[in-house]
C-alpha cells in the first residue's frame, strides 16, 4: 500500500511538472498547445538516448550521466518547441494549436520508426535509474523526494517569474496586444519564450517519467495524455500553479481509480471499451469544466 | 509508377478536399480550429457503415435486394440510402453541439481559442463513442470483389474510385453554384468576409453559422463515406485526416473552396509522389512539413496575392 502511495505521488508530481508547463502556455501567456504530449515524449526519449547504456543496435552512445541527460532533454525540447514556435507565433492564434497537433503527430511516428534512435516500437529498456543502488524500497522514496524538490523548485521559480516584471507584460498581453507593442514590447518574443519555457517543462516531465520507470515506448505517449493534461490544467484552473498541481492530483486519482474500476468490473474481452469510457469521461470533464466553471477549482477570477 | 502514384493522388486528394472545404469553412466564418471536424468524417463513415450492416451489405455474397452489387462498382442501393442516413445524423449531431456548446461559449467570450478547446474536447468524446459502439477494428463497407479498370499509363483504378470522383466534382460544382448564385451562398462568403458590416447588412449572422455548419458536414459526411468505400473505416480516421485537412485549408488560402481543393490536390499528390522515395510509414508526417513551409513562407497560403495581410 505504501509502495502504491509512493508510486502514485511520484507520477502525480512528475505530471505536475507537464501541468505547470502548460499553464506557462496557456493560463499565463493564452497559447493553446494541442500537442502536449509530444513535448513530454521528446523529453523522455532524449534522456533515455542520452543515458542509454551503450549497445550494438543503438547509434547514440553517449552514456552521460542522469543530470546531464535531463538537461540535455530540456535542450532538445526547447529546439522542437522552437521550431513550431517560429512558425506561426506571428500568425493567428490558432494556427499554432494546429501546429502543435501536428508535431505531436510526427513525433509519434518518428519515435515508432527511427529504430535506432529510439528502439522502434519497442522503445528503449533499461536506462539507467538514479538511486538504483538503494534497493527497489529505497530507489522509490529516493526519487519521490529528488522529484518533489523539483516540482517545489519549478512551482516557486514560476511564481517568482509571474511577479516580475516579466509576468507583468504577459498578463497585460492577455488583455491587450496592441498596448503592449506600442509601449514596445516585443510581442512576438515574450510569448515565444512563454512557449518555450513551457515546452522545456514538458520536457522535464517526460525525463522525470522516463528515469522513473525506466524505459520509454511509443505505448507510453499516446495522445489521451495531452487531454489528460489539459484536464488536469482546466479542472485546477488555468492561471494558477497551485491550481494545476491540486489538478493534476485530482484528474490523476481519477483517471487511476477508474481505471482500477473498469479493469475489475468489465470482462477481458472488453477491456479496451473500458479505455474508450475513461477517455469519454477526460472529454466531458474537459467540455463541461469550460461551460460551467471556466475558472476551474483555483483559477484567478478574471473579469470577462 | 508515377503515373499510378498521380492518379491516386488525385483519387484521395479529393476526398481531403470534401472535408477540407468544411475546415476552410470554420477557419474563416466561425472563426476558430475545429478539431472534431476529422471526427466528423468518421461520424459520417459508421453512421453509414451502420445502415450497410443492417442491410446485410458487408457480409460476403449478400443477396439483398440493396445489396446486389450494381453493374461494375461494390455496392448495390444500400450505399445512397446509407450517405443520406450518414448526411442526416452529421448535421444533426453538429447542429446539436453548435447549440449546446459553441453557441454559449461564442456568446460568453471574443476568445477564439476557447472554442479550439471545446472542439478538441469534443473530439475526444466524439472518437471514443464511435470507439465504445464499433470496437477497435477497422470495417470495410463491402466483401465484393471488383475488377479494376486498365487506363493506359499502366494506370488501374477501381470504377468505386472513378465514380467517388465524379460524384465529388459534381459536388464541388453545386456548391460553387451555391456560393456565387444563391442568397444563402453570398450571406456565408459576407459573413467570412466581415461579420459586424454583415449583421448592418441585415444578414442574420446565426442563420449563417448555422448553415455553415449544416453544409461542413454534409460534404465531412460525404467525405468520410467515400473513405470508406474506397479505403475502410476506423475509429481513429478522424485524428488521421485532421492534419491533411488543416493544411489543405491553410495551403489554399482560409476561406477559400478552391483553395482548399487545390491545396487537398496538392498534398494528396505530395503524399503518394513523396512515398515512391521515401518509406510509407512516413506518410503522414508529409502534411505537416508542408504546413511548416507554409507557415514560414506563405502564411496566407499559396495562392494569396503577394504583400497582401
Amino acid at each position: 500500500m505504501l509502495s502504491y502511495l509512493i508510486f502514485f505521488v511520484t507520477v502525480a508530481a512528475i505530471l505536475s511538472i507537464a501541468t505547470l508547463g502548460l499553464n506557462l502556455q496557456w493560463g499565463v501567456s493564452g497559447q493553446f498547445n494541442a500537442g502536449v504530449v509530444g513535448f513530454v515524449a521528446v523529453g523522455g526519449y532524449g534522456l533515455a538516448i542520452l543515458t542509454m547504456p551503450a549497445s550494438e543496435q543503438l547509434l547514440v552512445r553517449l552514456e552521460l550521466p542522469f543530470a546531464l541527460g535531463l538537461a540535455g532533454s530540456l535542450v532538445v525540447s526547447a529546439l522542437v518547441a522552437l521550431l513550431v514556435g517560429l512558425a506561426t507565433l506571428r500568425l493567428r492564434s490558432d494556427y499554432l494549436a494546429i501546429a502543435t497537433f501536428g508535431i505531436a503527430t510526427s513525433i509519434h511516428l518518428l519515435v515508432n520508426n527511427l529504430e535506432p534512435l529510439t528502439g522502434g516500437s519497442r522503445g528503449l529498456v533499461g536506462i539507467p535509474r538514479p538511486f538504483d543502488s538503494f534497493g527497489q524500497q529505497d530507489f522509490a522514496a529516493g526519487y519521490l523526494v529528488m522529484v518533489l524538490v523539483l516540482l517545489g523548485l519549478v512551482c516557486a521559480g514560476l511564481q517568482a517569474l509571474l511577479h516580475s516584471p516579466w509576468g507583468r507584460v504577459q498578463r497585460a498581453l492577455r488583455e491587450d496586444e496592441t498596448v503592449c507593442a506600442a509601449l514596445g514590447k516585443n510581442v512576438v518574443r515574450f510569448r515565444l519564450t512563454a512557449f518555450v519555457l513551457g515546452a522545456m517543462l514538458m520536457g522535464l516531465s517526460g525525463a522525470l517519467y522516463a528515469g522513473f520507470v525506466g524505459t520509454t515506448s511509443p505505448s507510453e505517449f499516446l495522445p489521451i495524455m495531452t487531454f489528460q493534461i489539459w484536464a488536469m490544467l482546466i479542472v485546477g484552473g488555468s492561471g494558477s500553479n497551485y491550481g494545476a498541481i491540486a489538478g493534476t492530483f485530482v484528474i490523476w486519482g481519477l483517471w487511476t481509480s477508474s481505471g482500477v474500476v473498469i479493469v475489475s468490473v468489465l470482462p477481458p474481452q472488453y477491456q479496451a471499451q473500458g479505455g474508450a469510457v475513461q477517455a469519454i469521461l477526460i472529454g466531458l470533464i474537459l467540455v463541461l469544466t469550460l461551460l460551467l466553471r471556466p475558472h476551474g477549482l483555483l483559477g484567478p477570477r478574471r473579469a470577462a | 509508377m508515377i503515373a499510378q502514384a498521380i492518379v491516386d493522388g488525385f483519387l484521395s486528394g479529393a476526398i481531403v478536399a470534401l472535408g477540407a472545404i468544411g475546415v476552410t469553412f470554420s477557419l474563416a466564418i466561425l472563426r476558430f480550429a475545429n478539431f472534431s471536424h476529422g471526427d466528423l468524417l468518421a461520424l459520417g463513415a459508421y453512421s453509414a457503415l451502420f445502415v450497410l450492416l443492417m442491410a446485410g451489405s458487408t457480409v460476403p455474397g449478400a443477396a439483398g435486394p440493396l445489396s446486389t452489387p450494381i453493374g461494375p462498382f461494390s455496392f448495390g442501393w444500400a450505399l445512397p440510402l446509407a450517405i443520406a442516413f450518414g448526411m442526416l445524423l452529421t448535421v444533426a449531431v453538429s447542429l446539436l453541439l453548435e447549440r449546446l456548446v459553441y453557441r454559449r461559449l461564442r456568446r460568453r467570450s471574443a476568445d477564439p481559442l476557447t472554442l479550439v478547446f471545446a472542439s478538441f474536447g469534443l473530439a475526444l468524446v466524439l472518437r471514443n463513442i464511435l470507439l465504445l459502439l464499433f470496437g477497435a477494428d477497422p470495417y470495410n463497407y463491402t466483401s465484393e470483389i471488383q475488377m479494376a479498370v486498365r487506363l493506359p499509363g499502366p494506370v488501374l483504378v477501381l470504377p468505386d474510385q472513378i465514380l467517388v470522383f465524379c460524384v465529388t466534382l459534381v459536388v464541388l460544382a453545386l456548391l460553387w453554384v451555391f456560393l456565387q448564385r444563391t442568397r444563402h451562398g453570398m450571406a456565408m462568403r459576407s459573413v467570412a468576409e466581415n461579420p459586424v458590416l454583415s449583421s448592418i447588412a441585415g444578414i442574420d449572422i446565426a442563420g449563417t453559422v448555422r448553415l455553415t455548419w449544416i453544409v461542413s458536414a454534409t460534404l465531412a459526411a460525404l467525405a468520410g463515406v467515400f473513405y470508406g468505400v474506397t479505403v475502410q473505416v476506423r475509429p481513429e480516421m478522424g485524428l488521421n485526416l485532421l492534419l491533411p485537412l488543416f493544411t489543405a485549408a491553410i495551403l489554399g488560402g482560409v476561406g477559400s473552396v478552391s483553395g482548399a481543393v487545390l491545396g487537398a490536390l496538392l498534398i494528396s499528390l505530395c503524399e503518394n509522389l513523396f512515398t515512391l522515395v521515401i518509406p510509407t510509414t512516413y506518410k503522414p508526417m508529409i502534411p505537416f512539413v508542408l504546413l511548416l513551409l507554409v507557415l514560414y513562407f506563405r502564411p496566407l497560403g499559396l495562392f494569396a496575392p503577394k504583400g497582401q495581410r
